[in-house]
């Protein structure tokens, strides 16, 4: 077992919980993770495992990975990433990982790649609230004064202006698991997720440590 | 330099917004009977108080339905002490009991938002009868 796996952001929907009650859930396909390597420290015992996720045509593969992958007895992957196995997990090259990682497991940290908004405004990067639409006004999207004049005679690091936005790695923390398809490897984690639907996603068991139950 | 097949081929799955489709079905009830809007209905809820549940009864007129799969939701509308009162129930909602379809009102449009501005005389529709086959 692992602390995280590799998935795959399907999409929004809405399920009904025991209570009745409706609740927003992002769909995540988690696997079949296969393990890839298994990378021990001088003293033998494992720090990390790589894992390989959705299929890749072989002659789309480079060539130098398809030995990785070859070495391993793995058909080639999209993506690998290293993660950390669970303390005193046995776990060799080859092995399939799947939802059943999370069964049990109440909460989740979500990593992906945000979507892209290109060059932004401060209006829609920070936040800004703008100029008045009318009366006259010239400035509706405006950043307004970015500093004062002479002394200090230029503009502080970090003002926020315009730029390019999203398309970034993106963390959520603490989504709560809403339920465990361990048969179609897909878990539904309450509220949204970073990137667009079918982005690649690492989903990971929480280090977040959260007051509520 | 083809190595032999490492793992058995998994069979074909469901992908993208089909799968989330698939997803959705599991959370739909079947029991829902066939209504449109101009019917009219009766929808009970089941209500908790503390430890014991009851069934509370919400009649009217459907007035439209909206959404799909289990975003699906109608509306229905009535007239309690001479004000009109709309609920908005979803479809597959688990806490509904029952949906009871008393009477096929005759519309002809899908949503019947004009109810709204007519006194009740003049919101009755006629009755939907199934049209025979010469």
């Amino acid at each position: 077992m692992t602390k995280a796996l590799l998935g795959k952001k399907i999409g929004m929907t809405q399920i009904f919980d025991e209570a009745g009650v409706l609740v927003p859930v992002t769909v995540l396909q988690v696997g079949p993770c296969f393990v890839v390597q298994v990378k021990n420290d001088r003293e033998g015992s494992c720090k990390a495992v790589q894992i390989g996720f959705d299929e890749r045509k072989r002659k789309n593969t480079p060539r130098p990975q398809l030995g990785h992958f070859d070495k391993a007895r793995v058909d080639p992957r999209r993506v690998l990433r290293d993660v950390e196995p669970e303390d005193g997990a046995e776990l060799e090259p080859g092995q399939s990982l799947g939802a059943e990682v999370f069964s049990g497991i109440e909460f989740v940290d979500v990593t992906g790649i945000s979507k892209g908004r290109g060059f932004a405004g401060v209006i829609k990067r920070h936040g800004f609230h703008g100029g008045p639409a009318s009366h006259g006004s010239q400035t509706h999207r405006r950043p307004g004064s970015i500093g004062p004049g002479t002394s200090p005679g230029r503009v502080f690091k970090g003002k926020k202006l315009p730029g390019h936005m999203g398309a970034e790695r993106v963390t959520v923390r603490n989504l709560r698991v809403a339920r465990v398809e361990e048969g179609r490897n897909l878990i539904l984690v309450r509220g949204a997720v970073p990137g667009h639907n079918g982005g690649y996603v690492l989903v990971r068991k929480t280090k977040a440590v959260h007051a509520k139950g | 330099m083809a190595r032999k097949k490492t793992e058995t081929k998994q069979p074909r799955q469901l992908k993208g917004q089909d799968l989330l489709r698939s997803v959705e079905n599991g959370s739909l009830r079947s029991d829902v009977p066939d209504f449109k809007a101009g019917d009219t209905l009766e929808v009970g809820m089941k209500i908790r108080e503390g430890d014991n549940e009851r069934v509370q009864v919400f009649s009217g007129i459907c007035i439209g339905r909206k959404g799909s799969g289990v975003r699906e939701t109608f509306t229905v509308r009535r007239i309690v002490q001479g004000e009109g009162v709309e609920r908005i129930f979803p479809l597959h909602c688990p806490s509904i009991a029952h949906i009871k379809v008393q009477r096929r009102g005759k519309a002809r449009r899908a949503k019947l938002n004009y109810l709204r501005g007519r006194s009740q005389r003049a919101a009755r529709l006629k009755e939907r009868t199934p049209r025979q086959k010469k």
